[in-house]
């Protein structure tokens, strides 16, 4: 939903970052308003993945230039864990095993830091039980999932949902998916997809990073970015994904650099 | 902060019970011959029997070598170079109101108000204050139902009978180097009896600690369960901050009769020296149980967090058909410290069964080793183990060792065994920080996460202070 006027949520000027010495991020610019839903596509290797992590302070990812706002403040001037409390949520393309951390006392904690920190009561586990077996209602997820140790051994596609339960807990400002829609068969795509629509508000806004466009049939794009070599070189509304689809990455990279020759 | 940075602070918290109290200390000098053991028996005023066992004991000990397949390496230690006697100046005791307010000040500091403590969960505690008992309490409502919960001492006085017939039965005086010497110079431990059919009413708790400086300490326990009895066991250990290495060699016997049942667990966090290695104490501890009758079972549930150096591998003589034994240890290892523990099962009776769960975390540049015997004898049919043995590291610069040894002399026996190494890795701190959560709660929940099938064996309060215990040393609650 695009409105000109609503607040800026986040805002990337010129942010270069490096993996390993390598500089992957070579200067994008970005504004997210709230209430939007962007949509990041790009071919394999175009930066999409350290664009998110780096966004959100993964300890491999060296940011050596630009600067990005969130809310009109730094965001870079906050360690990982502050931006997960004011709001900054990454759903990650390949979620990590935590084995021997059960699933629901990670969950809670998780919850109630956020709520402290946001001045929200936090919930006793009973209550956080009930509260979160709502929330997995809504995910259609098997509650015996709250008792087993976090992601360990679960399939792609319950760790994708268990992802967007923790955006459903945590409400977050800014939500940035990372290659949710990989791995995820026909059905858990459109469960997952419907979880995340159900949470967009007019106060948030979410970043959709993929390769396909077949998750923008269930989340619908007010933007389609276009990444290539680190930078964003063309963004459009939702019909730039479907030619995505039908013709691919070339046209948009040649006509990029016939551009930038030009200029 | 990168995550490795902030790791490093996690697991470099300082020492927090390092303070010396200072009670007059009656001190024996340093040396040891028969004129030492003679000294400490007359101290003691012990029988005959017990001076004789001592000598017997220093004598082996003379042939004797230091063990060195242990994997862990420390300089030459002097053993002339010790004093193997230090005792409280002697007081009268009649109640907790006449022990050294120093003493119970000690108390405080540990986190342990005994008298409270005591009192409100039902724990007698049998307090050893360098090698002598300084108060007893409990003792009464103990004794009402038969059970004798007292110094090692005070045993050889008043039940002399009890001691002579069970001390070394397990653990033989020459069994092994550290055994021989504690068998010479033992100065003081707890002894605890369990009368036939008597469920002893509440967890029997020693505190230890050890508080003069370049005093070894070689306390005895021994705990007797007769048929049908049983008995929890707690026994917790903080030592003070010195800069000379320390030399502690226990022994623990445990014998169980018919049907009974002995639970004993150790929550340990003795100084591990500083972040250089220097300092700290050595750790050689024999433990060992015996099931002796049918249907016994003996259950060690260890913490073991502190020590420059441990060496301690508790352990089952299953005997009596039918016997259980059981082993669950958690062993952390920080900055220099060196652990080489685990366990023996030896199966000798038909159908015993053993559990072993061990793990071992290692931080810093520690060293974290397994070592643990699996025996089936040859008359043990039916007889089961099952061993389970995981690794974490945190960190790069840390080690992580696993010796299995199994022997089986019986083709009707089953023997599992199970091993795992994992490091907790910047993907899975960050996807804590990336929901909210800071690398010291991370890394603590990871932990407690690890180690919950050893913390379940532990009572209650046990269970909370080990948890404490592990925070303390990865987590930056000290301040």
């Amino acid at each position: 939903m695009i409105n000109a006027n609503a607040k800026k949520l986040l805002e990337v000027r010129g942010l270069k970052a490096t993996v390993a010495g390598v500089e992957i991020l070579k200067g994008i610019n970005l504004t997210v308003r709230a209430g939007e839903v962007h949509a990041v596509m790009g071919p394999n290797g175009s930066g999409k993945s350290t664009f998110a992590k780096a966004l959100a302070g993964h300890p491999a990812y060296t940011v050596t230039g630009g600067e990005v706002l969130l809310e009109g403040k730094d965001l870079f001037a906050l360690s990982p864990e502050e931006r997960a409390r004011a709001g900054v949520f990454l759903g990650f393309q390949y979620p990590v095993e935590i084995p021997g951390v059960s699933n629901s006392g990670f969950l809670r904690l998780s919850y109630n830091t956020v709520q402290s920190v946001r001045g929200r009561d936090e919930l006793d586990p009973l209550e956080f039980d009930d509260f979160v077996r709502e929330k997995m209602k809504l995910l259609d997820m098997d509650p015996g999932f709250l008792d087993r140790s976090v992601n360990d051994g679960f399939s792609g596609g319950e760790k994708k949902r268990n992802e967007i339960l923790q955006m459903a807990l945590l409400e977050p400002k800014l939500a940035i998916l990372d290659e949710t829609d990989s791995g995820l068969d026909i059905d858990a795509l459109r469960v997952v997809a419907n979880g995340v629509n159900g949470l967009l508000k007019p106060d948030n806004a979410v970043v959709l990073v993929t390769h396909y466009q077949r998750l923008l049939n269930y989340i619908v794009p007010d933007y389609v970015h276009v990444m290539e070599g680190g930078r964003i070189i063309k963004t459009g509304g939702k019909e730039l994904a479907l030619e995505l689809e039908t013709r691919g990455y070339d046209w948009v990279v040649d006509g990029y650099k016939k551009s930038a020759v030009t200029a | 902060m990168s995550t490795t940075t902030a790791l490093e602070n996690l697991v470099n918290q300082p020492y927090k019970h390092g303070f010396v109290t200072e009670i007059e200390s009656d001190v024996a000098p340093k040396g040891l011959s028969e004129d030492t053991i003679r000294l400490i028996s007359a101290k003691k005023k012990e029988p005959q029997w017990l001076l004789e066992f001592r000598l017997n004991a220093y004598r082996h000990w003379l042939t004797m070598a230091e063990p060195a397949w242990p994997n862990v390496k420390y300089p030459k230690i002097d053993f002339q170079n010790i004093s193997y006697y230090s005792a409280p100046k002697p007081k009268k005791l009649k109640s907790m109101d006449e022990v050294d307010p120093e003493l119970l000040r000690t108390f405080e500091k540990l986190g342990v108000p005994m008298n409270e403590r005591a009192a409100l969960a039902g724990v007698a505690v049998d307090v050893i204050f360098d090698s002598v008992s300084v108060a007893t309490t409990y003792k009464q409502k103990l004794a009402e139902v038969g059970i004798i919960f007292c110094s090692i001492s005070e045993a050889v006085r008043e039940h002399p009978e009890l001691v002579r017939k069970y001390l070394g039965s397990v653990v033989p005086a020459g069994d092994n180097f550290y055994a021989a010497l504690n068998s010479a110079v033992f100065t003081d431990g707890s002894f605890c009896f369990i009368p036939r059919g008597v469920k002893c009413p509440m967890e029997l708790s020693t505190y230890f600690r050890i508080n003069t400086q370049d005093s070894g300490q070689f306390e005895r326990t021994l705990i007797v369960a007769e048929e049908g009895a049983s008995v929890s066991y707690l026994e917790g250990c903080t030592a003070p901050k010195f800069d000379t290495n320390q030399l502690h060699a226990a022994v623990v016997e445990l014998v169980a009769l018919d049907n009974a049942d002995i639970k004993y667990s150790t929550v340990q966090n003795w100084y591990a020296g500083d972040e250089n290695g220097v300092g700290g104490i050595y750790n050689f501890v024999t433990k060992r149980g015996l099931c002796k009758g049918v249907n016994s079972k003996i259950s060690w549930t260890q913490v073991e967090t502190g020590s420059a150096i441990t060496w301690k591998y508790p352990s089952c003589i299953l005997l009596g058909d039918n016997s259980i034994g059981e082993f669950y240890s958690v062993a952390l290892t920080n900055h220099h410290q060196q652990a080489d523990t685990g366990t023996k099962m030896v199966h000798i009776g038909k159908n015993t069964r053993s559990t072993i769960v061990s793990k071992g975390i290692s931080a810093g540049r520690s060293n974290n080793s397994y070592r643990g015997l699996v025996r089936i004898g040859p008359k043990a049919e039916g007889a089961r183990n099952y061993s389970q043995c995981d690794s974490m590291l945190i960190g790069s610069k840390c080690g992580a060792n696993t010796f299995p040894y199994i022997q089986v002399h019986n083709n009707t026996a089953k023997v599992e065994h199970e091993a795992t190494t994992s490091k907790i890795g910047e993907d899975q701190l960050f996807y804590f920080q990336q929901r909210g959560i800071g690398n010291e709660e991370a890394v603590s929940m990871i932990i407690n996460g690890f180690c919950k099938e050893v913390f379940q064996q532990l009572p209650m309060e046990f269970a909370v202070e080990a948890t404490k215990l592990l925070g303390l040393k990865l987590e930056g609650s000290v301040g």
